[in-house]
C-alpha cells in the first residue's frame, strides 16, 4: 500500500504567535515544528503499512525550515518525504496549498490513501482534506476517530457533535483523522538515525507545472485588511476560599447580571 | 439585491440557532434563501420560521442520495445553486460537514472560503468577515470578493434579528453524479439527549477538568441550576469521565458563551484556544498559579466540592 502524509510546519502554539507586516502569519519569530495534530495521521501511516505492507511518503509545502516537519516523520519510520518549497507561494490561501499538495500528490504516482490531521493548529480551518478529495477525484472520509482497511476499503467512524456516523469508501481515499485515533509514537533512537539516510525530494513549482500567478499572496481570493491584538485579558479578583468561596461567587455573576 | 444561499443547519427536523443567526448576516449581504436538505415535510413545516428571519425562498431537496452520502452530494447542490444565480456569498455552519461542503464548493466554484466568521457585513465588490485566531489572541478581518465567497459561521457570534420575508418553498431536484457517491454513510448514532443546552449555542457553559476526579456531579447541578450546558477538558475526557463530544478546547469544541466556568481545569493552552473569546470567564481551581486565573474576569482558590456546592445552593435560594 503506498500511503502518502500530508503534513504542516508550524508555528508553536504554545508560544506568542503573531503576523508580518503583510499580514501574512509570522513563520519566523516563533520556533516551528510539525503540527502536533499531523503526528497522529502519520503514526496511522506507520501502522497500516507495518500491518498490510506498504510504504510511507511523508509529504509538506512551506519555506525552508519546513524540512524539520517531514525530518520529524522520517524519524517516526516513514521511508521517504517531499518537500515542495518555493518563494512563490509564500502567503497561499488553503485553495492554493490544495492546489499544490494535489499536483505534489499527481507526481508521486499511484497512491492508495492519503492521510492529514483534521486541521493546522495555524489556520484551524480543516478544508484542505476536503479540497484534496474535490481536486483528486477521491472519495473524502474525514475527520475519523477509528479507521480500518480490509480488502481495498476503508471504515471510518466520524464523530460530530450530535452524532456519530460509520463511513466507508474503497481506495483510494484521502482520510483525515483526529487526536482520538491513536498514541503517537516518540521516535526512537535507531529512528532517528535511520532518518539520516532517508531520501528528501525538493521540489519547486516547476517541478509540479504550477504557474506562480496561481499561488502566493497576490493569488489569494481572500484579503487579510487588519489584524489586531486582542487587549490581553486582564486577570480580575481572585478570592480564597476560607468558607463563602461558593457565595463570592454567585456574588460576582449577579454583579455581571449573570444569574 | 444579489441571493445569498444559507444552508440550513438542522437536526431531526428542528432548525438550530446557527440558522437563525446565518439567516441574519446573510441578510445583511443580500436577499437570502435557505437550502434545505432533508425531508420535505419537515421542510415545509419549518418554513415559516426560516422567513420569519430572513428566508425570501426555501429551496428543498429531499433526496436519500444526498444524505446516504458524505459531504459530496451537498456541493453538487449548491455547485448548482451558485451556477444559477452567482449568489453574494454562500453562508454554512461551521460545523466538521459545514466546513467539508466550504471547502469543496469553494474550489468548485471558483470562489474565496473564510472559516469561522464571527461577523459578516458587505464590502466593495465582497464580504468583509472576521475571525478570532491564534486562541483567541488576534481579531483578523478580510475581505472575500472572489466568485460567490464562501463563508461559514462559527455558532454564538452572529446577533439573530427578526426580518419576515416570504420564505417561498422550492423543491429543487440535482443530477448527484457517481463521483459524488463515493463515501457512504453506513450508519449513525444519536448521541444521547441530555435535556441541557448544546454546548455551541450555550450562552453558559460549566466545564470540568482534572480536579473533579471523575466526578462531575458538582458540575452538572450548578450547570443545571443556571441553564447551562456541561464541557470537559481534555485531560477529563482523556480519563474516560466524560465524552469525547463534550470537549472544549483546540481539538473539540470551540465555544463563547456569556459565561464560562472553569471548574478543576488548569487552564493550558489547549484548553484556552476553546473558550478564551467567552465574554465572562469564572475559574474555581485548587491550584492558586493556575494558568485559568490569568484569564479569569472571577477566580476562587478552593476546592471545587465545597464551592460549585455552595454556588449552586446559593442560586438556588436566590431564585426563590
Amino acid at each position: 500500500m503506498k500511503i502518502v502524509v500530508c503534513v504542516k510546519y508550524v508555528p508553536d502554539a504554545q508560544s506568542d504567535r503573531g503576523f508580518e507586516p503583510d499580514h501574512t502569519t509570522d513563520r519566523v519569530s516563533v520556533d516551528g515544528l510539525l503540527s502536533e495534530l499531523d503526528e497522529y495521521p502519520i503514526e496511522e501511516a506507520l501502522k497500516l503499512a507495518e500491518s498490510s505492507g506498504g510504504e510511507v511518503t511523508v509529504l509538506t509545502m512551506g519555506p525552508e525550515q519546513a524540512a524539520a516537519a517531514v525530518k520529524k516523520g522520517l524519524q517516526m519510520g516513514a521511508d521517504q518525504a517531499v518537500h515542495v518549497c518555493d518563494d512563490a507561494i509564500a502567503g497561499s490561501d488553503a485553495v492554493a496549498t490544495s492546489l499544490v499538495l494535489a499536483e505534489a500528490i499527481r507526481k508521486l504516482g499511484e497512491v492508495d490513501l492519503v492521510l492529514t490531521g483534521l486541521a493546522s493548529t495555524d489556520g484551524t480551518m480543516s478544508v484542505v482534506p476536503a479540497m484534496l478529495a474535490e481536486r483528486l477525484g477521491l472519495p473524502q472520509v474525514t475527520f475519523a476517530s477509528e479507521l480500518t482497511v480490509e480488502d481495498g476499503t476503508v471504515r471510518i467512524r466520524r464523530d460530530g457533535d450530535l452524532a456519530s456516523e460509520t463511513i466507508e469508501a474503497r481506495l483510494p481515499a484521502v482520510v483525515s483523522v483526529t487526536d482520538q485515533i491513536n498514541e503517537p509514537r516518540y521516535p526512537s533512537f535507531k529512528g532517528i538515525m535511520a532518518a539520516k539516510k532517508k531520501p528528501v525530494q525538493t521540489w519547486t513549482l516547476a517541478d509540479l507545472g504550477i504557474d506562480p500567478s496561481q499561488v502566493g499572496l497576490d493569488a489569494a481570493w481572500s484579503k487579510v485588511e487588519s489584524v489586531e491584538a486582542r487587549p490581553p485579558r486582564t486577570k480580575g479578583e481572585i478570592v480564597t476560599d476560607e468558607g463563602e468561596g461558593g457565595k463570592a461567587l454567585v456574588a460576582f455573576l449577579a454583579s455581571r447580571k449573570l444569574v | 439585491m444579489a441571493e445569498v444561499l444559507v444552508l440550513v443547519d438542522h437536526v431531526d427536523g428542528t432548525v438550530r440557532k446557527t440558522t437563525a443567526e446565518m439567516l441574519t448576516g446573510a441578510s445583511r449581504l443580500g436577499e437570502p434563501s435557505a437550502v434545505w436538505i432533508g425531508p420535505a415535510d419537515k421542510a415545509q413545516a419549518s418554513a415559516p420560521l426560516l422567513a420569519r428571519f430572513g428566508a425570501h425562498k426555501v429551496y428543498v431537496v429531499d433526496d436519500p442520495q444526498v444524505t446516504e452520502y458524505l459531504v459530496a452530494p451537498t456541493v453538487e447542490v449548491l455547485a448548482e445553486l451558485v451556477g444559477r444565480s452567482s449568489p453574494a456569498a454562500v453562508l454554512l455552519p461551521s460545523s466538521p460537514d459545514g466546513k467539508e461542503v466550504a471547502a469543496r464548493l469553494a474550489v468548485r466554484t471558483g470562489s474565496g472560503i473564510i472559516t469561522d466568521a464571527i461577523d459578516v457585513q458587505p464590502a466593495e465588490g465582497g464580504v468583509r468577515t472576521v475571525q478570532s485566531v491564534f486562541a483567541g489572541s488576534y481579531t483578523v478581518t478580510s475581505v472575500v470578493s472572489h466568485g460567490s465567497p464562501v463563508i461559514t459561521v462559527k455558532p454564538n457570534s452572529l446577533p439573530v434579528r427578526e426580518n419576515k420575508q416570504a420564505g417561498t418553498v422550492e423543491p429543487l431536484q440535482v443530477e448527484i453524479p457517481e463521483s459524488a457517491k463515493a463515501a457512504r454513510i453506513t450508519g449513525r448514532t444519536a448521541k444521547e439527549k441530555s435535556g441541557r443546552p448544546s454546548l455551541t449555542e450555550a450562552s453558559i457553559v460549566v466545564s470540568g477538568g482534572r480536579g473533579t476526579q471523575g466526578d462531575f456531579g458538582p458540575v452538572e447541578q450548578l450547570a443545571d441550576v443556571l441553564g447551562a450546558a456541561v464541557g470537559a477538558s481534555r485531560a477529563a475526557v482523556d480519563a474516560g469521565w466524560y465524552p469525547h463530544s463534550a470537549q472544549v478546547g483546540q481539538t473539540g469544541v470551540q465555544v463563547s458563551p456569556q459565561l464560562y466556568i472553569a471548574a478543576g481545569i488548569s487552564g493550558a493552552i489547549q484548553h484556552r484556544a476553546g473558550m478564551q473569546t467567552s465574554k465572562t470567564i469564572v475559574a474555581v481551581n485548587k491550584d492558586p498559579e493556575a494558568p485559568i486565573f490569568e484569564i479569569a474576569d472571577f477566580g476562587v482558590v478552593g476546592d471545587l466540592f465545597q464551592v460549585l456546592p455552595q454556588a449552586t445552593e446559593e442560586i438556588r435560594a436566590r431564585k426563590g
